[in-house]
């Protein structure tokens, strides 16, 4: 069993489940993940039920420290995004790893 | 406002005019079950140019109820995590700072 989930594993579930061709299935992942990259770049948030939220948010400046010279250095106003998982996704995630520590 | 999933569906299926909207359905959900499961299967998901996903582990700990001070037992739990990739990073700054050599933020 693969260790990683990729891109391929992705357009691989989707070519089983869906019934196009690799070649679809794989293209179809990947504007599935541009479509969200657009809205975020934008600025916009994405919410996908069930699994989670994708939140743009605005950085202020602020003065930052080189840890190995500790110079500072300015951290310039950036956005980040960051991803709050719904409580599904949290509870799917919590529960089966419990059951196979168990095992 | 925010993209939502059925927003999500429309705009690949008005791109994919072949397909169906319960296709489109069906490839989205596919793609979101499949990451969910793999997390939590306790496996990382990786998706080059838009970020990682991965399980965090966090140990059991004694906690404090802020309101009555009362000590209270946290189990240990998993909890997922998302770490934007590279691509996303630089394209979601790409119009505030151009001239600003990128340096190392992590």
């Amino acid at each position: 069993m693969e260790k990683t989930t990729t891109r391929s594993t992705l357009s691989e579930a989707v070519f089983k489940n869906v019934g196009l061709s690799r070649n679809e299935s794989s293209s179809l992942v990947d504007s599935v993940f541009d479509e969200i990259l657009k809205s975020l770049i934008t600025g916009k948030d994405v919410k996908i039920s069930s699994f989670g939220t994708f939140v743009v948010r605005q950085k202020k400046e602020r003065i930052g420290r080189n840890p190995k010279t500790g110079e500072e250095v300015p951290i310039t106003a950036r956005s980040v995004v960051t991803f709050r998982a719904s409580n599904v996704l949290k509870s799917k995630v919590n529960s089966k790893n419990k059951i196979s520590q168990v095992q | 406002m925010s993209l939502i999933k059925s927003k999500l569906i429309q705009n690949i299926t008005e791109a994919n005019p072949h397909l169906f909207v319960r296709d489109v359905e069906r490839i989205v959900n596919t793609i979101f079950n499949e990451i969910t499961q793999s997390l939590a299967e306790g496996k990382r998901v990786e998706l080059r140019g838009f970020g990682a996903f991965s399980v965090q582990h966090r140990k059991e700990r004694n906690g404090r109820n802020p309101r009555t001070g009362e000590t209270v037992h946290v189990e240990e739990k998993y909890i997922p995590r998302f770490k934007t990739g590279k691509e996303l990073r630089l394209k979601l700054n790409s119009n505030v700072n151009i001239n600003t050599s990128e340096t190392r933020d992590e």
